[in-house]
């Protein structure tokens, strides 16, 4: 499904992806890991077409995704922090993006799953961090596409909006989509995901399930496995 | 593109700034005309006033939508919507709305004051037209040095300078470039000198309405010839259009090649 | 037998100076030429409507020259048309088209030569050269004319009237336009301009040069070379005049050389590139005047004194004062300036705070002139305001210490 030919990225004199090669078929949870820095954002930045590469070539369903951007229609991206424009209400937002994205959307649902009908007609600016992410969660799985990218999905939830999230990250992955989680949080990568992609020095270091991961690094907990691929960085 | 336009129109409209900064134009609209009861002078008066702040709070709008819009701009990335469009909607709302603070705010004090009956309704409304491509201009000055400049406060930092140059420093260097190089023709120099600022641009077409008898009286053949005629409002106002498409053209390669 | 005679030859003079000559091209008489041939002191040449194609008309008699509705004198650009050289003389009512353009000789559509007591009246000069040159001439009244020429150098045009060496003249309510200088005294004396209008000249509206005692009120200046200029001549009084749209790069509502002992009151000056231009101006006092929306209200170049300047409105001239001297001798007291920013704490009319109508940015336009284009910019004003807040280069002594809080006129 997503297919990444020899991608180079550079900022300034800092190479964060150097020749990364990489191919995710479809359906299933692909859990994107490795150390601070190493270029998980930057790598998903590429393939929404946020941050464009020096060198290499993506590809999605098959097409390349340079320089376009009607792709897009079938992805549904959960950034990392959540900040909106402060003087729009939620219900505005979500109009907003409905608006832009003129697909089918369930949004009703997921404002009742997570308890957002009372902050409908609240102002942006006015709500907490937490609840910011919910509105976000809301905006990203509200439309039917095939691949649902996740960036730190987990931040600032509380355990109950935790619990929804996985539950809904799972049904998606019931229904044949396509997922990609960063995280750092390794119990979620534990419990959902369906195979690692361990980056390191800007090139795949490790592709492959969990049991394949623990088994190749000797280590039955996945933490120290992944503790022990990423010292390796360091040694 | 309007859909954007429209939520960043929106989301301006609702801001505190937009309604300080429409109340200031509204009751200097209002000190000027009713205390004073002389609306040549308060052309005049609003005339220094536009030329400096509507820059200054273009500048300081641009960059503080840019970088507080930051994480909902990349939102707005990750949809299917081309880029182009994304920053050429939050430019455009940001440009009208504060566009739409500066002539409702002074347009209804001079509508109620009977502007329609004085005879400064032309000066008036070049004023407003001037206000108005200064704040399309600055926004997206100033939205190109937010775009180079990933740190906040180095950008904000940039843009307050960018300002001060084009309304104060420049205008130094050029009078003392004038004095020292009193022996030399100059009529040419100062014409270029103009067209490249905008400020002193848009302070020239107000003053071929209010000061056109001044103007004249400077002897450079260059300079009469530019002042004197309806050639000199039009290639005016040819340039201040340049002004803005020059940066939004700019905003657009800078944004090929950007990443977020 | 003696006065027998003497008898018959007074009641011969007088049929004869109550004779009428009428000329036309049907009558005996077909010609202007014709008529003063056979004309006598007193008598009357009536021309009948039609085309005069002559030149060079010498008159010589004291006669009325009058035209009909209609009657046209076309010089056909060879030269001069009439020359007048008699006293009590009267022309009234006549068009004269056509004066020949030289650059050697003063061709005039009437020339006057030494006259005393005559009338110029009701008459339309078109295409002139010189319309009226009138020279070592008194008592001449000239009214209600329109003198026009269609000349585009300053060389080979004419004046409108020109007048050299004479006295007690009066000229008004005539139009004067696209000529030199509309009116150009040249030595003459106790004489008066008023309510005439002289507009889109090269040169000047009105012109005095060595004419002493003349006064000129309710005349209207507009958009000539310059207004007026009074240059090496003494008591001469201006007032009620209005002096507007005089606009270009020597241009002036009112120009002053070299005079002395003038009275300058209630004249408007509105959008001229310079209201006034002074230099070497003594002694003038300059009273209730308003200046509107000038370039440069009042500019003074050097060796002016005692010029005082009391109740005048300044409004929003780009600049009020240029100065290009740091000596001053001139007063300025109890003026209005529309850019007065100070206040009236005891409520007496007049501003707390004294008024410094030179700025600094005057002063750089005077050495540069292409730092105009910087007029108020913000940079200037900062430069101002320093100047302002401490004098350097302009007279720290030049100030109205009592600048009024109302302008002296409503009428503008």
């Amino acid at each position: 499904m997503i297919q990444f030919n020899n991608i180079h990225k550079r900022f300034g004199k800092l190479t964060v992806l150097d020749g990364l090669d990489l191919d995710i078929k479809k359906g299933g949870i692909f859990a994107v890991l490795g150390p601070n820095g190493s270029g998980k954002t930057t790598l998903i930045k590429c393939l929404l077409g946020m941050v464009i590469p020096n060198k290499g070539d993506i590809r999605f369903e098959g097409k390349s995704v340079l320089k376009k951007w009607e792709y897009r229609d079938n992805l549904n991206y959960l950034p990392q922090i959540a900040n909106f424009p402060p003087n729009l209400s939620v219900i505005e937002l979500i109009n907003m993006v409905k608006n832009l994205r003129p697909k089918n959307s369930n949004e009703e649902e997921l404002i009742q799953l997570f308890g957002l009908k009372s902050f409908l007609n609240k102002k942006l600016g006015n709500l907490s961090g937490g609840t910011k992410q919910k509105v976000n969660i809301v905006l990203t799985f509200m439309f039917d596409s095939d691949l649902i990218i996740l960036d730190e999905p987990t931040t600032g939830l509380d355990p109950i909006a935790l619990i929804h999230l996985k539950e809904l990250i799972q049904k998606e992955k019931d229904n044949g989509k396509t997922i990609l989680i960063t995280t750092h949080i390794m119990s979620v990568v534990e419990e959902l995901a369906d195979e690692i992609v361990f980056l390191l020095d800007g090139k795949i270091y490790f592709k492959g399930s969990i049991d394949a991961l623990k088994k190749q690094t000797d280590n039955e907990n996945l933490e120290h496995a992944i503790a022990n691929l990423i010292s390796k960085q360091y040694a | 593109m309007l859909k954007i336009l429209k939520y960043s129109f929106y989301d301006l409209m609702r801001s505190r700034w937009s309604y300080v900064y429409f109340i200031f134009y509204l009751i200097l609209g209002f000190v000027l005309l009713f205390l004073n009861n002389d609306v040549n002078k308060a052309v005049i008066t609003l005339m220094n006033i536009i030329i400096v702040l509507t820059p200054l709070i273009g500048t300081i709008f641009g960059v503080m939508y840019y970088y507080n819009s930051r994480e909902f701009t990349e939102l707005l990335l990750a949809q299917p919507i081309n880029r182009k469009k994304i920053f050429m909607g939050q430019y455009l709302g940001i440009s009208i709305s504060l566009t739409l603070s500066l002539v409702l705010g002074l347009g209804i004090p001079f509508l109620l004051y009977g502007l329609l009956k004085s005879a400064a309704i032309f000066n008036f409304s070049l004023l407003l037209i001037v206000g108005a491509f200064l704040n399309f201009i600055f926004v997206a000055l100033s939205y190109n040095i937010a775009l180079s400049t990933e740190n906040k406060i180095k950008g904000f930092g940039y843009a307050i300078l960018m300002w001060l140059f084009l309304a104060v420093i420049y205008d130094g260097i050029f009078l003392i470039s004038l004095v020292i190089f009193n022996d030399y023709p100059l009529d040419k120099f100062s014409l270029i000198a103009t067209m490249l600022n905008p400020i002193d641009l848009s302070r020239i077409l107000i003053l071929l309405k209010l000061d056109i008898s001044a103007l004249l009286g400077y002897t450079g053949a260059v300079f009469r010839k530019f002042f004197g005629t309806g050639f000199g409002m039009l290639v005016s106002m040819s340039i201040l259009i340049f002004w803005v498409i020059i940066p939004v053209f700019r905003i657009n390669q800078k944004l090929k090649k950007k990443d977020f | 037998m003696h006065t027998k005679i003497l008898l018959f030859f007074l009641f011969i003079t007088f049929t004869i100076s109550a004779k009428q000559i009428e000329v036309c091209s049907n009558c005996t008489i077909k010609t202007i030429k014709e008529a003063i041939e056979i004309a006598e002191d007193g008598d009357e040449i009536y021309l009948k409507k039609g085309i005069y194609k002559e030149n060079n008309i010498i008159i010589n008699k004291s006669i009325s020259l009058i035209g009909e509705e209609g009657a046209v004198i076309d010089g056909e650009d060879a030269g001069g048309i009439i020359i007048f050289e008699a006293d009590n003389f009267t022309i009234r009512n006549l068009k004269i088209i056509n004066v020949g353009m030289s650059y050697t000789i003063d061709y005039a559509a009437i020339k006057v030569i030494k006259a005393t007591n005559f009338t110029i009246e009701d008459c339309i000069l078109e295409n002139v050269f010189f319309g009226l040159l009138i020279e070592k001439s008194k008592k001449g009244i000239i009214r209600n004319n329109s003198i026009s020429g269609t000349r585009k150098s300053e060389a080979s045009s004419g004046n409108g009237i020109h007048i050299w060496d004479g006295s007690e003249m009066e000229v008004y309510n005539n139009e004067l336009y696209g000529l030199r200088d509309g009116i150009y005294f040249e030595f003459v004396k106790k004489s008066v301009v008023f309510e005439n209008t002289s507009r889109e000249n090269i040169r000047y509206g009105l012109h005095f040069m060595f004419s002493n005692n003349n006064i000129y009120h309710h005349n209207i200046f507009r958009n000539n070379g310059a207004g007026v200029a009074v240059m090496f001549s003494k008591f001469i009084t201006m007032h009620n005049n209005i002096f507007e749209l005089n606009w270009g790069s020597a241009s002036y509502g009112l120009l002053l050389k070299e005079i002395y002992d003038a009275e300058i009151y209630d004249n408007l000056f509105q959008e001229n590139t310079i209201g006034i231009n002074g230099e070497g101006c003594t002694r003038i006092n300059y009273t209730n005047n308003t200046f509107l929306r000038n370039g440069w209200a009042i500019k003074i170049a050097g060796a002016c004194y005692t010029n005082i300047f009391v109740n005048n409105d300044f409004m929003h001239n780009s600049l009020d004062l240029s100065y290009n001297t740091k000596i001053h001798d001139n007063k300025f007291d109890n003026n209005y300036w529309s850019e007065y920013t100070g206040y009236d704490l005891d409520n007496d009319g007049i501003g707390d705070v004294p008024y410094r109508p030179v700025k600094l940015f005057s002063y750089v336009v005077n050495q540069t002139p292409e730092a105009l284009v910087l007029l108020r910019s913000l940079f200037v004003d900062i430069i101002n305001f320093s100047e302002k807040v401490s004098p350097v280069f302009t007279p720290d002594n030049l100030m109205d210490s009592n600048p009024l809080m109302k302008k002296n006129n409503d009428s503008i």
